[in-house]
C-alpha cells in the first residue's frame, strides 16, 4: 500500500504503518549517523542540553553532501547510511527522543526492533546509492546543528517534499522484511 | 573519449567526477539483466529506484551516491615520484570542485580533515611497466562495502569447498549492509595482506571480461548462481538479484596456508582509468567501451 506521511508523526499513525507499505514523507526529517547518537546520549549523561529538533523526529541515517555555506546550503546527494552500525545506541535515542521513524539501510537489530514495538517507531528502507533521487525529496535544508562533527556527521534539518520511495521494513508488531529474509535464506 | 594534453592532477579531477557521477557501462548493463530476472516486487523496485537514480546523476552530473569514499588508485606504466603529489592533488581539487563528501578522519580523535587526504591519504598502489604510458585507475570505496571485509586464513584441507563456503557465507551475514546487487572481489592465496589487496583489485576489472583462468572462471560462475539463488535480494529486502557479479584473483601461497579474502563492492563500483600517452593526450575509459 502506498502511504503519504506528513511529518512530525504521531504514535497511531505509526502504529498503522505494515511491513511492506511505501511511504513518501512530507516534513521535517532530521539526519543523525554515529556521531550525533554518541553525542546526544552523552549529554543526557551529562545532564547537557540536546537540540530541540532532535524530539519525536523522523531520524535520518545518513551523511549527505551539502555545498555551500550558511544561508545558501544546497544538498548535493543524500542516501541512507548502513543502520546496524546504531544498533547498539538506536533503542536509547527511541526511548529518550521518542523518534517516531528511522530512516535508513540494511535494517536494524532485534533489540532495537523490540524497542520499536514497545515505544511505536517504525524503520523506513531507502534505496542504499539511490543518493541523487532522495536528494530530490530533501526540498529544504532548514538548519543545521554540531557542524563541528563535520560535514556527515553533522544534525542537518531537512524540509522534505515526497521523500522517498521508502519501504516499510521494521514495523511496530514486531514484523521485520530482514529477519523474514535472513530465516528463508538458501546457504 | 580522447582529450588533448591536460596535466596529472586534472586527470585525476576528471577520473574522480567520471566515476562518481557515471556508472561504469558494464555495471549499468549488469543492473538492466538483473531488473530482467527479478520477480520480487520490492526487489524490483529497489533496481528501479537505483537505474532511476543512476541516469539522474548523470544528468546532472552529481554523484550518484552520498558516500563518495575514499579514492584508491592503481597506476602502471612510465612515471617518477612526482606523480603523487599531484594525484594528492587532484584529490584536493576534486573534494571541493565536484564536490566529494570529506570522508577522512583521524581514526582517534576522529576530526575530519575536509580534503579527504591526511596520514597515508590517498592510498596509491604503483606498478611500474615497460609502456610508454601513464594508467590511473581509481576506486572510490565507500564504508558500507568496505566494512563487510573479510579475511580468512583456511587450513589447505578445507580447499576449495572451504573457499566457496566461506564467500558465500561473508556475502549472506553483510545482509543488506553492503548495497546489495553488489560485485564480490575474492582474492584466493598469496599473504594475508596481499589476498586482501587482490580481493580489493579484483573489483576494478569489468564484469563483461571473462575470467582468463579457466578455473577461477568457473569459480566464479557457481558463486553467482549460488548467490543470486539465496534469496537475499537487493538491499537485503529479498530477491534474486544479489550479485551482479564475482571477480576472483589469485596467488601463490605458503603450503600450509589457503588465504582467501572478500572485498565487496556495492552496486554503486565507481571506477574509471585514463590513459595518458606520451604526446600528453589522455584516453579515459569506463568498462568496456
Amino acid at each position: 500500500m502506498m502511504v503519504f506521511l506528513e511529518t512530525p508523526l504521531d504514535e497511531k499513525t505509526v502504529r498503522s504503518l505494515k511491513v511492506g507499505d511505501v511511504v513518501y514523507i512530507n516534513g521535517p526529517v532530521m539526519t543523525g549517523r554515529d556521531e550525533v547518537h554518541i553525542r546526544a546520549l552523552k549529554n543526557i549523561d551529562e545532564g547537557k542540553e540536546n537540540p530541540e529538533c532532535l524530539r519525536n523526529a523522523v531520524l535520518y541515517h545518513c551523511g549527505p553532501i551539502i555545498s555551500g555555506t550558511e544561508g545558501s546550503y544546497e544538498v548535493v546527494a543524500a542516501g541512507p547510511t548502513t543502520s546496524a552500525r546504531m544498533n547498539s545506541l538506536e533503542s536509547r535515542m527511541i526511548e529518550e527522543f521518542g523518534i517516531r521513524a528511522i530512516i535508513g539501510k540494511g535494517g536494524m537489530s532485534k533489540d532495537v526492533g523490540e524497542t520499536m514495538k514497545r515505544c511505536g517507531c517504525v524503520y523506513l528502507a531507502a534505496t542504499g546509492g539511490a543518493a541523487v533521487t532522495l536528494a530530490e525529496g530533501l526540498a529544504r535544508i532548514e538548519g543545521v546543528e554540531w557542524l563541528d562533527l563535520g560535514m556527515p556527521e553533522a544534525i542537518w534539518k531537512f524540509r522534505t517534499s515526497r521523500l522517498g520511495p521508502l519501504i516499510v521494513a521494521m514495523d511496530c508488531n514486531g514484523n521485520s522484511l530482514y529477519e523474514q529474509v535472513k530465516e528463508n535464506l538458501k546457504r | 573519449m580522447i582529450v588533448l594534453p591536460e596535466t596529472v592532477d586534472e586527470v585525476v579531477v576528471k577520473l574522480l567526477r567520471l566515476a562518481n557521477t557515471r556508472l561504469s557501462h558494464d555495471i549499468g548493463w549488469a543492473l538492466e539483466a538483473a531488473a530482467g530476472w527479478e520477480t520480487n516486487d520490492i526487489a524490483y523496485s529497489q533496481l528501479g529506484s537505483i537505474m532511476d537514480n543512476v541516469k539522474k546523476a548523470e544528468f546532472l552530473g552529481r554523484p550518484m551516491c552520498q558516500d563518495t569514499g575514499i579514492p584508491v588508485f592503481y597506476v602502471s606504466g612510465s612515471f617518477d615520484s612526482s606523480i603523487s603529489e599531484k594525484i594528492t592533488e587532484g584529490v584536493r581539487r576534486a573534494t571541493k570542485e565536484i564536490p566529494l563528501r570529506p570522508n577522512a578522519v583521524d581514526p582517534i580523535t576522529r576530526e575530519n580533515s575536509g580534503d579527504n587526504l591526511g596520514e597515508g591519504m590517498p592510498i596509491i598502489h604503483y606498478r611500474p611497466t615497460d609502456d610508454e604510458f601513464i594508467e590511473i585507475t581509481v576506486l572510490p570505496k565507500g564504508a558500507g562495502s568496505e566494512n563487510m571485509t573479510k579475511l580468512a586464513m583456511l587450513n589447505p584441507s578445507e580447499g576449495i569447498e572451504g573457499v566457496k563456503r566461506f564467500v558465500i557465507d561473508s556475502v549472506l551475514d553483510a545482509g543488506g549492509r553492503p548495497c546489495p546487487p553488489t560485485i564480490v572481489g575474492v582474492g584466493i592465496g598469496g599473504l594475508s595482506d596481499t589476498c586482501v589487496e587482490m580481493a580489493k583489485e579484483a573489483l576494478t576489472v569489468p564484469l563483461d571480461v571473462r575470467n582468463p583462468d579457466p578455473v577461477l572462471d568457473k569459480l566464479e560462475e557457481e558463486l553467482f548462481i549460488a548467490l543470486n539463488s539465496s534469496g537475499l535480494g537487493p538491499m537485503g529486502l529479498g530477491g534474486s538479484s544479489t550479485v551482479l557479479g564475482v571477480r576472483i584473483k589469485k596467488a601463490f601461497c605458503h603450503t600450509a596456508s589457503l588465504p582467501v579474502a572478500v572485498n565487496i563492492g556495492c552496486w554503486a563500483t565507481r571506477r574509471a582509468t585514463a590513459r595518458i600517452m606520451p604526446n600528453g593526450t589522455v584516453e579515459y575509459i569506463q568498462g568496456g567501451e
